[in-house]
């Protein structure tokens, strides 16, 4: 069984010229005390999927450190995949009718993987449902495994939490992106917020030419207003919310709304979302709704740099990311009060919260009068980000948590 | 210059935040959770919530101010909570102590916002730290302006801020060492003046380098002569 291959090596030390020397020096002092300690990251893909996209940094980035850490990826069919697709929706509050055979699946894809996988590193990790099983290996060793649950588990259905629970309480803590996603579990519960890496092409500093060119192709004039939403199509991000507000504020600013999303062709829900965007805009050439490719990393990055203002409108939230995105951009932000967005928009300090398609108007108004404000809160925004929701930052707090799990705090 | 006196060690300081099972939906609520919740937990909403948000000096003070101007609405107690100036507290006892009397005096007064329900609810969390060796020491002034200039944000206000918890005084290490270790007293007091609620932490530790070169000037031999 062959670990995830990484293409390049990421030298930390370009990343100095973003968090500064000295906490790198620190991100160094931290990991002495666990050089060539094992850790292996475990999760269902390896490509595709916020998961995979943030291990293809984190892993060089842990090696750069002094970590002997692997990345494996577990292996199912489709029926595996259906199950735990499943699984997913219905720990996001779905209702589901599970069959029992369902969980045959599940269980014998783990025993599976139990036979493919090493599973013998001093920290293992282990990510969201679909490994969960994998704690079997653990027998009596003393490996310390954590479980990092990226999804919200406040309101699960409970056929399957109560399915999955028993191997959740077997792990040494289980991390969550927020505190409203956690359970009342009986093991330690940490938080992590999810993170950006200020090197990669979605987030790395872009040559204006760049930006100019990507304005041009989808015909935005750089001259007036651009307010942007990035999202996927799906209604629990509100595009045609977006639109309402972006219409009310046109009564009193000659602005443009970008709309930006990945590719709906495979998605039937998502083309019809696309569908009812396309309708909802239909009539107004100062609205581009943009069907992107699966992944467009430079051309987001662009669209962010470009925009006047980022929306973030939506209904219901992971952490929503796209916001440190744009924070970490300078961006001002007009984002719902929902989910992970309240931590990173922090009302009248690092972004406006709304909670309604006039309140986020109104938000957005108030910015385009007041450019001054929109800096401020764009400039503090970053800071925020730099602080709180780069990479480097979960880089340490994976750290801390392998020395606290080994009881080696304090040198 | 040389000037004699113990080592300051400089370390290096990380946290894990861990999810507590308390939480408050409303002031009633927040109140029981302040009088129940760990001292980690008060330290994290305050200590550790001020130096992560440091570059905010308008007005951020706390997670509990904070929630109870977004969420609960009510903007005179949480101009009362962010008053609380966490310098002034050698203990976390004391601390709670304030913050408990503060949202009591409040609900007692408005008993018709206590248990009015807030947008979101309020999470009490923990702060779990670690120090780490940073691997160098100070024994002059010279060399403790090189550890201060290269320690990271949370190094920083481990020492400058969250050290009176350690030294349960209204000081803080840097001072502690240059009144304990080096005799320089008023310089001590002048950097324990700095305001960390109205600067940033870059700014404060720019202010600080400036009085510790301030004094090295001083010393100097063509200062001596």
């Amino acid at each position: 069984m062959n670990p995830v291959q990484i293409a390049s090596r990421i030298p930390l030390d370009d990343y100095a010229a973003v968090i500064g020397a000295g906490e790198l020096e620190e991100l160094r002092a931290l990991a002495k005390p666990l050089h060539g300690r094992s850790v292996e990251m475990v999760n269902s893909t390896a490509v595709g999927g916020g998961v995979a996209e943030i291990l293809n940094r984190f892993v060089p980035l842990s090696e750069e450190l002094g970590l002997r850490i692997r990345w494996d990826v577990m292996t199912g069919g489709e029926d595996f995949f259906a199950v735990t697709k499943a699984f997913h929706n219905a720990l996001h509050g779905e209702p589901y009718h599970p069959d029992p055979r369902d969980f045959d699946v599940f269980r014998a894809y783990t025993d599976l993987n139990l036979r493919r996988l090493s599973l013998d590193s001093e920290f293992v990790v282990i990510h969201d449902p679909q490994p969960a099983g994998l704690i079997a290996a653990r027998k009596n060793s003393s490996a310390h495994w954590i479980w990092r649950c990226h999804i919200d588990l406040s309101h699960p259905d409970p056929a399957v939490w109560d399915f999955l629970e028993p191997f959740v309480s077997k792990y040494d803590g289980a991390i969550f992106s927020s505190p409203e996603f956690a359970r009342q579990l009986s093991i330690p519960q940490y938080l992590f917020h999810p993170a950006i890496d200020p090197l990669s092409e979605k987030n790395r500093e872009l040559p204006p030419e760049f930006i100019a060119d990507v304005l041009s192709r989808y015909q935005i004039d750089p001259l007036r207003p651009i307010l942007t939403q990035i999202s996927r199509f799906d209604r629990l991000k509100d595009p045609v919310g977006v639109i309402r507000a972006y219409r009310i504020v046109k009564r009193y600013f000659d602005c443009q709304l970008v709309l930006a999303g990945g590719s709906a062709s495979d998605d039937p829900e998502g083309a019809e979302v696309l569908k009812e965007v396309q309708h909802a805009a239909a009539g107004d050439p100062d609205i581009k709704v943009l069907e992107l490719p699966a992944w467009a990393p430079l051309e987001v990055n662009a669209l962010q740099r470009a925009s006047t203002i980022v929306i973030q409108k939506s209904l219901r939230e992971g952490f929503g990311l796209t916001v440190s995105e744009a924070l970490w951009k300078k961006k001002p932000v007009v984002a719902s009060a929902v989910g992970g967005i309240p931590t990173q928009v922090i009302h009248k300090h690092t972004g406006l919260l709304a909670h309604s398609v006039e309140g986020t108007a109104y938000q957005i108004r108030f910015l385009l009068s007041h450019p001054e404000i929109a800096a401020r809160l764009g400039e503090r925004g970053h800071a925020h980000v730099k602080e709180n929701f780069l990479i480097t930052q979960k880089l340490k707090r994976y750290l801390t948590l392998f020395l606290t799990l080994a009881g080696n705090s304090g040198g | 210059m040389e000037l004699d006196g113990t080592r300051f060690e400089f370390f290096t300081v990380a946290y894990l935040t861990r999810i507590g099972n308390l939480s408050a939906g409303t002031l009633a609520e927040l109140l029981a959770g302040l009088e129940q919740c760990s001292d980690a937990s008060i330290f994290h909403h305050t200590f550790q919530t001020l130096s992560s948000h440091h570059f905010l000096t308008e007005g951020f003070s706390n997670d509990f101010a904070q929630w109870v101007l977004a969420d609960a609405n009510r903007d005179a107690l949480a101009e009362q909570l962010a008053a609380l100036d966490i310098r002034d507290y050698p203990s976390i006892a004391a601390l709670r102590e304030d913050l408990c009397r503060v949202v009591r005096a409040f609900c007692e007064e408005h008993p018709e916002f206590a248990r009015q329900s807030a947008l979101e609810r309020f999470y009490f969390c923990e702060s779990v730290e670690v120090t780490v060796p940073f691997g160098f020491a100070a024994a002059n002034l010279d060399e403790f302006r090189d550890g201060i200039s290269r320690l990271s944000h949370a190094s920083f206000f481990f020492n400058f801020i969250s050290s009176r918890l350690r030294l349960h005084l209204r000081t803080n290490d840097f001072s502690h060492w240059l009144a304990n270790g080096l005799g320089l007293m008023p310089l001590a007091d002048n950097i324990n003046r700095i305001d960390i609620y109205t600067n940033t932490l870059d700014s404060a530790r720019a202010k600080l380098l400036r009085l510790l070169d301030r004094e090295r000037r001083k010393h100097e031999p063509s200062a001596d002569r």
